[in-house]
């Protein structure tokens, strides 16, 4: 499957998205001062994470009026959730023609046991993931993207940090193993064997690896840059903070320059409010939206 | 002056424009392009992201990736001038992102452009991700080769010297002008490792 030319294309568009932003957007202006900024793609949903989060109640895929009225409006990729497990929701988002689909832990779940399996579909599939286990089982259902899944919503990095570190370090891990403790690895990561080995041989996923969840500034998007993920998706982050169209334009240049500090103190400065964040320690277990995923 | 670079075959510098994109894949396309020839002389590759590191190279790639971004990003940190001197006397290549960038005029919607070949392109132009291809298309020797399109332009007009090197469905997928060159589809993904664009290129250093 991994070599086919169908899987080609799908993580070749995720090829083209590296370096840069996918932002959230709720509305045909949201999408525009995104495109403007110089985003890579918008993710179109009803509600920011941060919202999701403060309102409560079944969070779904998003109106198929405002997806296509984004759709119309930029010229960028467009990207959109369905709810983990729910097929039927990715297959009307296909049948749209969106760019991406996110099987997404930030909605709430249509199946608790089974994600979506992605292979069948024409258009590919972004996943979270916490750590290689999980990335490696959304690769083998499909998924032609990985993103760490951070804690979506909160404004608060720690999480993202860990699952990039969690993932790079379990990489890492695998390319000192030899054959047969790959054997008893893939068992340990409940992955599959050919995926433990590829990674083991490459020492990376064999899909392109972003980050999401928490992150806020131009410093969190470098960060996380630094620690292995090639590029970022910015919730909440943009639109709940205090000047969304100066933030934008900061987070697409962190992204460009997460390895020069003077470009990042430029892009730093005179950004207005971050959103305000959450401690995700206080978040009760039930209300952690990273733990959704199986 | 002895210098060592008067025994050492003269090392030339291939910078890839890395302000966003697949600049990683263009990298190692570059070398496996280098490697596949004896008549090559060493290169090394460069990302760039300055007019300092520009400035360094012999040649630059812009790789694949959304052209609004890179051009953004080009507005913003000041480097159309500095990229508009170095074409003036470097080879650049294009590929789909790139390609628009580099065209005279984009259509759908119009956007501004480098203007280093003459040639109208149009943006997005076969379709969403649904109707992105991997395809066989027509070089100019009649051999063919396998061509990756993603979310791809068209190139709708061409004029002045520029040549066709490739065609795919009718319409020019892979022309040059003089020292520039662009493919509205992705050598650099190519799942056969056909290097033909990339040597293409390296011959113009």
């Amino acid at each position: 499957m991994y070599l086919s030319d169908e899987f080609h294309l799908k993580t070749g568009l995720a090829e083209m998205l590296k370096g840069g932003v996918i932002m959230d957007v709720t509305n045909v202006e949201q999408a525009k001062i995104a495109e403007n900024a110089g985003a890579t793609a918008v993710m179109a949903l009803e509600r920011v994470p941060s919202d999701i989060r403060k309102d409560g109640g079944v969070a779904r895929m998003a109106s198929i009026r405002i997806i296509r009225e984004i759709m119309d409006t930029v010229s960028i990729p467009v990207m959109a959730k369905a709810r983990i497990g729910h097929f039927t929701e990715a297959r009307v988002l296909e049948a749209l023609g969106v760019d991406y689909i996110d099987e997404s832990e930030v909605l709430t779940p249509a199946d608790e046991e089974h994600h979506i399996d992605k292979r069948g579909f024409r258009i590919p599939f972004v996943c979270g993931a916490r750590n290689l286990g999980e990335a490696l089982r959304r690769i083998a259902e499909g998924a032609a993207m990985i993103r760490t899944k951070g804690e979506a919503g909160s404004g608060n990095i720690v999480e993202a940090v860990r699952h990039i570190r969690t993932i790079v370090k379990e990489m890492k891990h695998l390319t000192i193993l030899g054959k047969e403790e790959l054997v008893h690895e893939a068992k340990n990561l409940g992955a599959p064997l050919e995926l433990v080995e590829w990674v083991a041989a490459n020492g990376k996923l064999p899909v392109p690896n972003f980050s999401a969840g928490g992150i806020a500034t131009p410093s969190d998007a470098a960060l996380v840059m630094q620690l292995g993920a090639e590029a970022v998706f910015v919730g909440s982050g943009i639109f709940k903070s205090a000047d969304p169209e100066a933030r934008a334009k900061a987070m697409v240049k962190a992204a460009t320059y997460y390895n020069d500090p003077q470009k990042l103190l430029e892009a730093s400065e005179e950004l207005g409010e971050a959103m305000r964040g959450l401690d995700v320690s206080k978040i009760p277990e039930g209300e952690l939206l990273q733990t959704r995923g199986w | 002056m002895v210098s060592a670079q008067n025994w050492l075959a003269p090392l030339k510098t291939v910078g890839v424009l890395a302000l966003q994109g697949d600049f990683e894949a263009h990298r190692s396309a570059v070398l496996r392009a280098v490697a596949s020839s004896s008549d090559f002389p060493e290169v090394q590759v460069a990302e760039v992201r300055t007019a300092a590191q520009l400035a360094a190279c012999d040649g630059l790639i812009i790789p694949g990736g959304e052209s609004t971004t890179m051009l953004k990003l080009l507005e913003v940190e000041n480097l159309m001038g500095p990229l508009r001197d170095f074409a003036s006397c470097k080879p650049v290549y294009g590929s789909c992102a790139g390609a628009i960038l580099l065209a005279r005029d984009v259509m759908h919607p119009p956007q501004p452009s480098l203007g280093l070949l003459d040639i109208a392109v149009e943006r997005n132009a076969y379709g969403r991700q649904a109707d992105s291809r991997i395809a066989k298309i027509t070089t100019e020797d009649g051999s063919g080769m396998q061509a990756v399109f993603i979310r791809a332009p068209i190139i709708r007009r061409v004029a002045g010297d520029v040549i066709v090197l490739a065609d795919y469905e009718g319409n020019p997928v892979w022309v040059e002008q003089g020292r520039h060159m662009v493919t509205t589809f992705h050598p650099e993904l190519s799942l056969s490792g056909d290097t033909r664009v990339h040597q293409r290129f390296l011959r113009k250093l």
